[in-house]
């Protein structure tokens, strides 16, 4: 339990005691992540396959009609 | 009827899929190549305890971190891509790209969150030692999370140690040290790790010019480019061995990516190598046919080294455009017409399979369709060309046309290939020289040479991107070689959404490399912490 709650105070006060440049870091790295998880990946970057079909052998088959076209 | 294809959708993708791959591209090799050269600082401070040798960590780290910040999970973005733009291929390598992928994630998270949090937060929280030892852990673990990724590119441009199922369309790892030791997976991994040490070498040469041109933070600058130069010129030497090693094995897993990148159209024993070039303007490289030859308007040649560089012999045949495309049955090269042929006859065995699946999974003649995708002379004279399959006409003259379609960009591969050589020569050269002068301690007078370290970063950039460029565009028309065209790996969708997520992505890319250059600018202006602060750490 110790240990843990060392492990947590090292990590809160790393982030207190931040420069100002880190701060501006952290908040693009937050900018980011919310962009790219929740504005293009739920919006814009469906998995097809999974979204399109429902059994393994309905996505192989689909493949396999698509790969073999000439 | 490559005319059913929609080659804006397939274009749209690859650009959408190109700048997402170079945007990241723009941060990795920083990232790989800095974390040595500060762990490499911090172990002289813990060995000699001369706190200017913190200052110097301190700096390179805090430049390290901000690259760090800004790239960071970019190329989660290349995942999402995989699932919507690219479905058959993601379900077409099955596991082989999946489990490496899941590795790195999963690696890069422990290893490298865990170790650059002690590196950046641990200064006097930690003892010396177990600081060090997390430096040097972010630095091992970054390149072994590039390992991963790396391995699952080499398997793309070799596919070897798989074997594709019929009844699930996807190739499965039969021997995961025959995919993760191939020639090209190593090759892959030392090259491409090395040049982001160069690249990392001349950003740190680059900036600490600065500081002697602007005559600040002159011990700093001093050791910062003794350290950036013996580390850069070792790493050139690697990087130019695993350039000829690579070269040796493309010659035999990817000879038209070889001759793309000398556009050499005829083949020849004691072949020439392109050592600078200007391609005509009146050949149009994009359309090759039987007639098509190498115009340059300008080369300067050395001779026999192709073959030489191809084989480690003079004498030794090099393999041209026509020869691929046309065949050579002097040297045993097979037509593409005879693979495509062989391809389309793997791919009727699959459809085939299917159709009797559909009434009869167990029935004799399934049972015997598969067995055919498991015999290892139908797997090497047939499935090995699968992708070959997709440029299939039953006419023979569209056929013969579409066999000279599947050559890729010359121009392009031309280009970077040659760019990558001439700016790696030219950075080997300034390794040496700033090491030279700095030892004579004659460099801080060098304005002219100092300036030119400062403009070499660009440089190191363009030479990075160029290598990417010949690796994945000297591949073309092939996403997994031999096996999956890039026609054919494309999902399906609608191609507004495709620029509509190239259009945002660019918007984004922009803002975020516009923080990065701006913060970074700043911050190396602003310089390292001052001496007092240092010593009261």
């Amino acid at each position: 339990m110790e240990r843990i709650k060392k492990i947590v105070d090292f990590y809160v006060t790393g982030f207190r005691e931040l420069p100002g440049w880190g701060r501006a870091l952290w908040a693009i790295i937050l900018i980011k992540l919310f962009i790219m998880f929740v504005v293009l990946r739920l919006f814009f970057f469906p998995d097809q396959l999974q979204t399109n079909y429902k059994t393994d052998e309905e996505r192989a088959n689909h493949v396999i009609e698509n790969i073999t076209k000439p | 009827m490559l005319e059913n294809i929609d080659f804006t959708l397939v274009n749209w993708s690859r650009g959408q899929f190109a700048l997402t791959a170079m945007f990241h591209w723009i941060f990795v090799p920083l990232t790989l190549g800095l974390s040595y050269i500060m762990a490499y600082m911090e172990t002289m401070y813990v060995k000699t305890g001369d706190p200017e040798w913190k200052r110097i960590t301190k700096f390179w780290m805090k430049l390290f971190g901000i690259n760090f910040a800004i790239g960071v999970a970019t190329g989660i973005i290349l995942e999402f891509e995989f699932g919507t733009n690219w479905s058959n291929y993601s379900w077409f390598v099955g596991d082989i790209f999946g489990a490496p992928l899941a590795i790195e994630g999963i690696m890069a998270f422990f290893l490298e969150s865990t170790f650059i949090a002690v590196m950046f937060f641990g200064w006097d929280k930690v003892s010396k030692r177990f600081h060090l030892t997390a430096t040097w852990l972010t630095a091992i673990g970054a390149s072994l999370s590039a390992i991963w990724i790396l391995v699952a590119n080499a398997w793309m441009q070799n596919p070897v140690g798989t074997f594709f199922n019929p009844e699930t369309a996807r190739n499965e790892m039969i021997n995961f040290w025959d995919v993760f030791l191939s020639e090209t997976a190593v090759n892959k991994f030392v090259h491409t790790i090395t040049s982001g040490f160069v690249l990392a070498s001349i950003f740190v040469i680059g900036v600490s010019s600065w500081f002697l041109i602007k005559k600040r933070e002159l011990l700093l600058a001093k050791r910062s480019i003794v350290i950036a130069s013996v580390f850069g010129l070792i790493s050139s030497f690697v990087l130019i061995g695993t350039g000829d090693s690579s070269a040796k094995e493309i010659v035999k897993t990817q000879p038209m990516k070889l001759a793309a990148m000398e556009a050499l159209y005829e083949g020849q024993t004691n072949a020439p190598l392109v050592a600078f070039g200007i391609l005509s303007g009146k050949e149009n490289h994009k359309n090759v046919d039987a007639d098509s030859q190498a115009d340059f308007l300008f080369k300067i040649e050395i001779p026999s080294m192709l073959s030489w560089l191809a084989y480690g012999d003079t004498d030794n045949f090099v393999a041209g455009i026509k020869d691929l495309i046309m065949g050579n049955e002097e040297q045993g090269i097979l037509s593409y017409e005879e693979k495509i042929k062989r391809g389309y006859e793997a791919q009727q065995a699959l459809l085939a399979l299917k159709k009797v699946q559909k009434n009869n999974p167990e029935s004799p003649e399934a049972e015997a369709l598969k067995a055919k995708f498991r015999d290892p002379d139908f797997i090497e004279n047939n499935v090995k060309y699968f992708g070959y399959g997709n440029f299939y006409d039953p006419d023979p003259e569209v056929l013969k046309k579409n066999a000279f379609k599947m050559v890729p960009p010359i121009s392009m591969t031309f280009y970077a290939f040659h760019i990558m050589v001439i700016l790696g020569g030219l950075f080997l050269l300034l390794f040496a020289v700033f090491l030279y002068l700095v030892m004579k301690d004659q460099l801080h007078n060098k304005k002219w040479l100092l300036w030119a370290g400062v403009w070499t970063i660009p440089l190191a950039y363009i030479a990075s991107q160029a290598g990417w460029i010949v690796a994945e565009v000297g591949r073309q028309p092939w996403v997994i070689q031999d096996l999956m065209p890039t026609m054919k790996a494309v999902t399906h969708i609608d191609v507004g959404s495709v620029m509509t997520t190239f259009i945002l992505f660019s918007v984004t890319f922009i803002g975020l490399f516009i923080a990065e250059i701006r913060i970074m600018i700043k911050q190396i202006k602003v310089g390292p912490q001052k001496k007092e602060d240092i010593n009261n750490v």
